[in-house]
């Protein structure tokens, strides 16, 4: 890890949802370049939202992001550019339906990135293999499980070269089966130095792979620390209370 | 009723050259099929541009796309006809009027009057099925594409509409079938085709059921067949669970 380069950096970030909702308030974080970063929190916490600020599927009102160096709020910036380095994996994976498993992957390098089609294809197949779905190439997305579909989805965000993966919840659509072969890619890409945020209820990827785990609730950062102190000794009432429900769910 | 049918008549010459009555309705047929094709490459052109513009994010253009639809959805298609065939040329610079006018025979500028006529309100049709294809697509695919860093031309092009398409296959085959059928107002200013040809050979011949059974029936087989044939169309581009990947 590269203690000094900072990859994704919130200045008093603030987010209304109309008038009323403010989704997210006043947030400040950073993310450096190779670290893993996890986010939880109860639902409606503003997650997803905070996650979907960093590629500016969601406008922010108020505050600075950055991303790689690049201010992603300024309307001077080229969101598309910026996008291309930033890879986003959905909670229901949303593949193009209309597509072989191979498009999927090589549609946005062929036709954003002007990649070869041949060069694109070489690519693909290689971050297939990574995924474990080589067999899988030539497949449509509808006959595919949904631990496969979100492997193509990871190898289609990766098929960019991305500088930064952003994960919005990627097992929460997931059947138990399924959760581990996809958390499997990620701890892996995790290792290959990849810096990676992750929108997650995995408490047991957070402890394996984070290197810091990042606790939101009503829009505010309450917990920002390293994943062992975050489960052990959790600072504020409100993360003992979701780490009490979401490890044991039936004692209440 | 005591109506003799005379179903010999259509075998009978019509007196003009060596031509008989089925000659007629096949001439007949000839320009209903190219004003029917004609009429639908441009509806399905510019109904996909103007469907297109209605979802596109800038309000300025969506609401220009809607004005479009509105207008030519809301007059009905004889008044429009009227207009293009009548009014539009009146207005044109004076060359372009003479050559509508004079230079070009009748056949061809009632022909090109209700090209356009008929392309442009089917197109407003056309656009409708468009704009509810691309709204029936889950937002999760317009997300995944700009995650991607795709252009909005390349979303529209790779993602969207191709989508779009298929789940509008059924409706818009009717919209096809409907240019057939519409193009018979050409008749009403005096281009031959199919139905006008029906009207000339019942008055020539009094056999005016006979005509017009056969007009029926040449309609009906001609829609018929393209019915099936759009429905092969839909087979073949089919993808399973289009619209069940949902997400956003």
């Amino acid at each position: 890890m590269n203690d000094n380069v900072t990859m994704i950096r919130f200045n008093n970030v603030n987010k209304w949802y109309g008038r009323d909702h403010h989704v997210l308030k006043n947030l400040n974080l950073e993310v450096k370049q190779g670290e893993v970063v996890v986010v939880c929190g109860p639902s409606g916490s503003g997650k997803s939202t905070l996650i979907r600020t960093i590629n500016q599927l969601e406008a922010i009102n108020d505050g600075e992001i950055w991303v790689d160096g690049i201010q992603a709020n300024s309307t001077k910036t080229n969101i598309n550019k910026l996008r291309e380095e930033v890879g986003f994996v959905f909670q229901h994976f949303n593949l193009y339906p209309h597509l072989s498993v191979l498009e999927n992957i090589t549609l946005a390098p062929i036709n954003v990135k002007k990649v070869p089609a041949a060069q694109a294809k070489q690519q693909a197949l290689e971050l297939l293999e990574r995924v474990g779905l080589l067999n899988k190439k030539d497949a449509y997305p509808s006959n595919l499980s949904g631990g496969q579909q979100q492997r193509v989805a990871i190898a289609r965000g990766l098929a960019m070269n991305p500088r930064v993966m952003l994960f919005d919840e990627p097992t929460s659509a997931l059947d138990p089966e399924m959760i581990g072969e996809v958390l499997a890619v990620m701890k892996q890409l995790a290792e290959s130095g990849m810096t990676m945020m992750v929108v997650t209820h995995e408490m047991g990827f957070a402890r394996e792979v984070a290197d810091r785990v990042i606790f939101l609730d009503h829009g505010e950062i309450v917990e920002d620390t390293m994943p062992e102190s975050f489960f052990t000794s959790p600072q504020t009432d409100r993360a003992k209370q979701f780490l009490r429900q979401i490890l044991s769910p039936m004692d209440q | 009723m005591n109506y003799h049918w005379d179903w010999g008549v259509f075998f009978k010459p019509t007196g003009i050259g060596s031509e008989i009555y089925l000659d007629w309705f096949m001439t007949g047929l000839g320009w209903t099929i190219a004003l029917a094709l004609t009429s639908w490459i441009i509806a399905l052109f510019i109904g996909t541009i103007i469907g297109v513009a209605r979802t596109l994010p800038n309000k300025i253009i969506a609401n220009l796309a809607a004005g479009y639809v509105a207008l030519f959805r809301n007059v009905p298609l004889l008044i429009q006809l009227f207009i293009w065939y009548f009014m539009v040329p009146d207005y044109l610079p004076e060359s372009l009027e003479l050559w509508f006018k004079q230079d070009i025979n009748p056949a061809t500028s009632a022909f090109i009057s209700t090209v356009i006529c008929l392309g442009l309100f089917t197109a407003a049709r056309v656009a409708e099925q468009i704009r509810t294809g691309i709204e029936a697509l889950p937002q999760g695919q317009i997300n995944a594409g700009l995650a991607l860093g795709l252009r909005l031309p390349q979303l529209y092009k790779d993602v969207l509409l191709p989508q779009a398409f298929r789940i509008i296959i059924p409706p818009i085959t009717s919209e096809f079938l409907n240019v057939f059928k519409n193009s018979s107002v050409a008749s009403l200013i005096g281009l031959m085709e199919l139905l006008a040809q029906t009207k000339q050979t019942a008055e020539f011949t009094a056999n005016l059921f006979e005509a017009f059974t056969l007009a029926t029936l040449i309609y009906f087989v001609l829609n018929m067949s393209l019915m099936l044939l759009m429905r092969k169309l839909e087979k073949r581009v089919q993808v399973p669970g289009l619209i069940a990947l949902g997400g956003k």
